[in-house]
């Protein structure tokens, strides 16, 4: 019985010694397991068909391009392994001598030069029609900061930030990781059917860049600057992208979603928007025409603390080196009030604090600075009012 | 391995002697040797970072670290390996060879090749010291767009800064010393047109390296001043532009990759023919078609930048420019399968790592052609898809090509021969290790992953944690290379003078291993 | 044996000359640049603007008479750390080729002090940029406004008739980008954010 075992593995340990001894099998083995793990792993990870013209186009242009790689690879590597073969030293033990031959050096010049003119063609007409961004029937100015992006609809007047919602909870791994795991904002750009939306990008501190790919649509924000795309699709539905162009430390974490409404569900979503706008408003009167006890404002205050500042000052004010100084005993957050409002309110230039005032309300700023001051470490007793923050403004 | 140098006084502390003698060594096969040690210590360093962000992006969400040491990771992965360990590789070999391959007894400026070597631990030492410092490295991906890395980049980048100028100022000098080496020094009758392939290349690498490195000062010196003197180069508030960054960044660094490439073409050029035992095929259109590639690289830059917003007539030229480049490298991958054609092969570890080489650059240059669709780009640009090409490029192009030189040449270096079953293992655990690394990251580019992000979506996780994987197998052959290396260097199977069956060239006529000092007579070429 | 030439001079005429063409090229990218910009309107006609403040021909010239119109949408876009209220007072406006048109931003300076904010604009598309001429514009110089100030700010600008073709929509954006915050209220918080 021992032995048995012991002749067994003597055999494959010989087996595999022959095997490694053998320099052809690695080969074998090196194909074998690239194509397998890769092939397998490979299904449906073609690039997205999309769902605009444009998108289904450039796919076919990417399998022209594809298929012509890989009839040339296997031209060149189907000659190459062909002589591996054939001329090794123990199948052709006397080697030839020429070296050259204008002619054929003459044909590998041309024909490649050929294929790329074919390839050239389409390929300069595609270009064409992204670039052509006349006759919009709607214009969306998108501004990327760090790390949101924000939605302005030129012609309705009406305009949002959109904020990557997945909890900081999954991203930390204590909490399982939902459907669109950091694909998915708070509030969704929404764009109807069948009309030749332009998108303007621009950008408030760094590079970004705004893609869908399911539009084929990948624009970079630049600061300062103003660039331009569009896109026209057919049928309603949500679509998602991300930046792609590396904006600091949370580049992973600023998803686009976008939900493509049919044009008469659009022009009534266009229409919930400025009543949600007035009635923020009346919310905003309401607010600062009366004044707030501290334990109104501090449950406030760390929701809204929570969800904008945490992820760089972090959840307990402790902040991130000196990029992201903490709040607890900061000079700022213990120093004059109008100093933090104003902080607050505009951001500052040349660091990545940015200005809040464009997207929280006046109670929401007004809490977060209570909150800031009264906790975290700090303890100024001061209670901030809305009405302070309006008149800063 | 190398007979003492006699410029060191005897009769001290032999560990002074010791530092003394590398410190002040003139000679071109030490320093060759100083920029392969430094070159291979970098390239570790540089895969332990790679490791360490491919660990992080094993499983979605955020396990071993932040995503600010993510990116600082990512950023000095990418700029120890494209200046710490491909660069220094190659002037490395450059050292060591030229003169023996054109039969010069040393470099022409010796001691510049001194100080063109020690500027580079130093600049080093300044961008890794970056990682110890408040605010931490550099954290804006090895290209530093402007203004992440301008008004944002955290204090630690003027070190990184400095550390790039270091670097050029070594680039240029290197670039500088084998121009007039390889211009004054050739033993007679070697005419321009019989140089062997590995200094043709270098020839026309050294004229990239004066042309782009110098770009590569200014644009840093640009972020320099802007980030400390009050100019406006890439701030749109005072008037600048970022995209000027850009432009003149890619203005660098187009060329800069062919500065990692066209060695890489030398050195298989030298190795296929020799394993073959068949002439170069088509010596001349290899001269040119690297010639018209270097030129080309000048012209192309903007293929970087498609989703920048350029005009639709810019982004024609560059897309047309871009393709054309496929033509003289079409030309050298056919040159080597007719070289090979017809031959009487053999396949040591040299002319496997050279063939490993020829295939998978081709499938790295086959998906830049992709990448050079302008409007099929706007879909790639800056996801996995373009990490998959440059790896495809860079990996197979420069490490390979850089193995297969060491394994050419490291008999004639040590006089030993090294482990011939171990580098087989080496080279195909290596090629299996790459292929699973980088191809599964053509699908996940393609399927929608954007580069550089510390975390991703849950369809993207398979692909990953394999990508993943194979990157930590990877790593771990690259520890056999290193073993091969001290094995070979303490001793072995002693190497004949020709080592090689099929090998001519001049660097095959002196002893192995070369003596300190070669060719003291120029040897006679017909 | 004397050569006419001796290699030592012509080897010192060489480096004497690379060094006067290598200044001369950088001296002369500053033009280039701008000749380049202009035929591929890199930079939104940037350096197109940056003559017309020193010598902008303040009756633009129209070339003939044409029947075309352009939409202009403009865009207003406040900097980091610039407590302004900044926006346009219309957002679209339609105007004939060729001819002068005016539009107004509106700008207030919401904070308890002065503050100098200069205005960068950027237009697009881009092939399009060198068309959108301003002949007045408070992006020519810097804005200073006092704590509270409000101002309407002219932009006079006309369409040059050689827009091409394909252009129906100009975008011309201004982004205010503070230039000298008065201290005290930010030094400290700049202090702390480095």
């Amino acid at each position: 019985m021992n032995s048995q075992i012991i002749n067994e593995v003597i055999t494959v340990q010989l087996a595999i010694k022959r095997f490694f001894v053998r320099s052809r099998s690695y080969g074998a083995w090196a194909i074998l397991i690239s194509l397998l793990s890769t092939t397998v792993l490979a299904q449906g990870w073609d690039m997205r068909p999309g769902v605009t013209e444009m998108s289904q186009h450039l796919r076919t242009l990417h399998h022209i391009s594809l298929w012509v790689c890989i009839v040339v690879g296997a031209v060149v590597f189907g000659a190459m392994f062909y002589t591996i073969f054939a001329h090794r030293r123990s199948k052709n033990p006397i080697p030839a001598t020429w070296h050259h031959s204008t002619k054929v050096e003459i044909v590998w010049t041309i024909i490649p030069t050929l294929i790329l003119v074919g390839m050239a063609i389409p390929a300069t007409k595609a270009l064409i029609e992204i670039e052509d961004n006349s006759d919009a029937d709607l214009t969306i100015l998108v501004t990327g900061s760090q790390w949101k992006w924000h939605y302005q609809y030129l012609e309705a007047g009406i305009g949002f930030y959109s904020n990557m919602s997945t909890p900081l909870e999954q991203i930390n791994n204590t909490e399982a990781k939902g459907e669109h795991y950091l694909l998915e904002v708070d509030n969704h750009l929404v764009i109807p059917t069948n009309q030749k939306v332009r998108f303007l990008t621009s950008s408030d501190d760094v590079i970004h860049s705004w893609w869908v790919p399911d539009f084929a649509v990948k624009q970079d924000a630049l600061p300062g600057f103003i660039n331009e795309a569009w896109t026209r699709v057919p049928e309603p539905g949500t679509y998602r992208g991300q930046c792609t162009e590396l904006c600091g430390m949370n580049h992973a974490y600023m998803p686009i979603v976008v939900d493509v409404l049919p044009e008469d569900e659009f022009e009534s979503w266009l229409e919930d928007q400025r009543i949600a706008l007035e009635s923020m408003g009346e919310a905003a009167i309401a607010a600062r025409s009366r004044d707030w006890s501290m334990e109104e404002l501090m449950p406030i205050g760390e929701d809204t603390y929570l969800s904008n500042c945490a992820t760089c000052h972090q959840p307990d004010g402790s902040g991130q080196g000196i990029t992201y100084p903490a709040m607890t005993g900061s000079a700022v957050v213990n120093g004059p009030i109008e100093n933090h409002i104003s902080t607050i309110l505009n951001g500052v230039a040349g660091t990545e604090m940015q200005a809040w005032g464009p997207q929280l309300s006046d109670l929401e700023i007004a809490a977060v600075i209570t909150y800031e001051r009264n906790s975290l470490g700090n303890e100024t007793g001061e209670v901030i009012q809305p009405l302070t923050i309006f008149n800063s403004r | 391995m190398i007979a003492h140098a006699e410029t060191v006084p005897s009769g001290r502390n032999p560990l002074v002697k010791f530092i003394l003698r590398w410190l002040l060594t003139t000679n071109h096969k030490e320093i060759g040797t100083l920029y392969l040690s430094l070159s291979f210590l970098l390239f570790f360093i540089g895969g332990a970072m790679a490791l360490t962000f491919r660990a992080e992006l094993a499983q979605p969400g955020l396990q071993l670290m932040g995503a600010d040491f993510y990116n600082q990771m990512v950023t000095l992965h990418g700029l120890v390996m494209v200046f710490g360990a491909v660069m220094p590789a190659f002037v490395g070999l450059a050292n060591w060879m030229i003169p023996l391959q054109i039969g010069a007894s040393d470099m022409a400026l010796p001691r510049l090749n001194n100080f063109s070597f020690w500027i580079m631990p130093f600049a080093f030492g300044l961008l890794l010291s970056s990682l110890f410092m408040p605010g931490g490295a550099p954290n804006f991906g090895w290209t530093f767009y402007a203004p992440l890395s301008t008004t944002y980049g955290p204090p630690s980048t003027d070190f990184m800064i400095l550390g790039i100028h270091m670097m050029g100022i070594s680039s240029i000098l290197g670039a500088i010393n084998i121009i007039v080496t390889i211009f004054n020094l050739r033993a007679p009758g070697m005419t321009l047109m019989k140089m062997p392939m590995f200094v043709w290349t270098w020839l026309i690498t050294a004229f990239l390296l004066i042309m782009a490195m110098p770009v590569l000062a200014g644009v840093v010196t640009m972020m320099l001043t802007d980030r400390h003197f009050g100019t406006s180069f890439f701030e749109a508030s005072g008037g600048g532009d970022p995209l000027i960054f850009q432009h003149v960044f890619w203005f660098f660094g187009h060329p800069e990759v062919y500065i990692m490439i066209l060695p890489g073409f030398g050195i298989a050029s030298e190795i296929i023919p020799v394993f073959a035992r068949k002439r170069i095929f088509g010596y001349t259109s290899m001269v040119w078609a690297t010639g018209s590639i270097a030129i080309l690289s000048f012209v192309v830059w903007g293929h970087h930048m498609f989703a920048t917003g350029m005009p639709l007539a810019t982004e024609l030229w560059f897309m047309y420019a871009t393709m054309v480049i496929a033509i003289p490298t079409g030309v050298k991958v056919f040159n080597w399968v007719a070289t090979m054609w017809g031959g009487s092969m053999t396949f040591e570890t040299p002319m496997l790592f050279a063939l490993g080489f020829v295939v998978m650059f081709t499938i790295g240059g086959l998906s830049g052609l992709m990448l050079a669709i302008a409007p099929v780009d706007f879909q790639y640009h800056d996801t996995f898809f373009v990490v998959a090409h440059i790896h495809y490029v860079l990996y197979p192009g420069a490490i390979f090509a850089t193995m297969a030189a060491v394994y050419y040449w490291i008999p004639k270096w040590t006089g030993n021969m090294y482990d011939e079953r171990l580098g087989k293992i080496h080279f195909w655990t290596a090629v299996i290790a790459l292929n699973l690394t980088f191809f599964p990251m053509h699908f996940v580019g393609l399927a929608g992953m954007p580069r550089r992000i510390a975390d991703y979506a849950l369809p993207f996780t398979g692909l990953n944690t394999f990508a993943t994987a194979g990157a930590f197998l990877l790593g771990l052959t690259q520890l056999l290379f290193l073993y091969i290396v001290i094995k070979t260097v303490r001793g072995g199977p002693k190497a004949t003078d020709q080592v090689w069956e099929g090998a001519k060239g001049l660097e095959w006529t002196v002893p192995s291993p070369a003596p300190l000092h070669t060719f003291e007579v120029p040897p006679k070429v017909d | 044996m004397k050569d006419k030439y001796n290699p030592k001079i012509k080897q010192a005429a060489i480096l004497g000359v690379v060094p006067i063409v290598m200044f001369g090229f950088a001296f002369g990218l500053v033009p280039l640049y701008e000749v380049f910009c202009e035929l591929t309107g890199f930079g939104g006609g940037r350096f197109e603007q940056t003559v017309m403040v020193s010598d902008a021909p303040n009756v633009p010239i129209i070339s003939e008479a044409i029947d075309r119109e352009v939409n202009i949408q403009f865009l207003a876009d406040v900097g980091r750390g610039l407590p302004w209220e900044f926006r346009p007072t219309e957002t679209q406006i339609r105007v004939k080729v060729g001819e002068v048109s005016e539009t107004t931003y509106y700008a207030r300076n919401f904070s308890n002090h002065s503050v100098t904010g200069q205005a960068v604009p950027s237009v697009t598309p881009a092939y399009g940029a060198a068309s959108l001429q301003k002949v007045e514009c408070f992006c020519f110089t810097e804005q200073r406004l006092e704590a509270g100030e409000e101002i309407e700010m002219p932009v006079l600008f006309y369409v040059d008739a050689d827009l091409p073709d394909d252009v129906g929509t100009l975008t011309l954006s201004y982004s205010m980008f503070p230039i000298q915050v008065d201290e005290m209220s930010h030094e400290m918080a700049n202090m702390e954010h480095l």
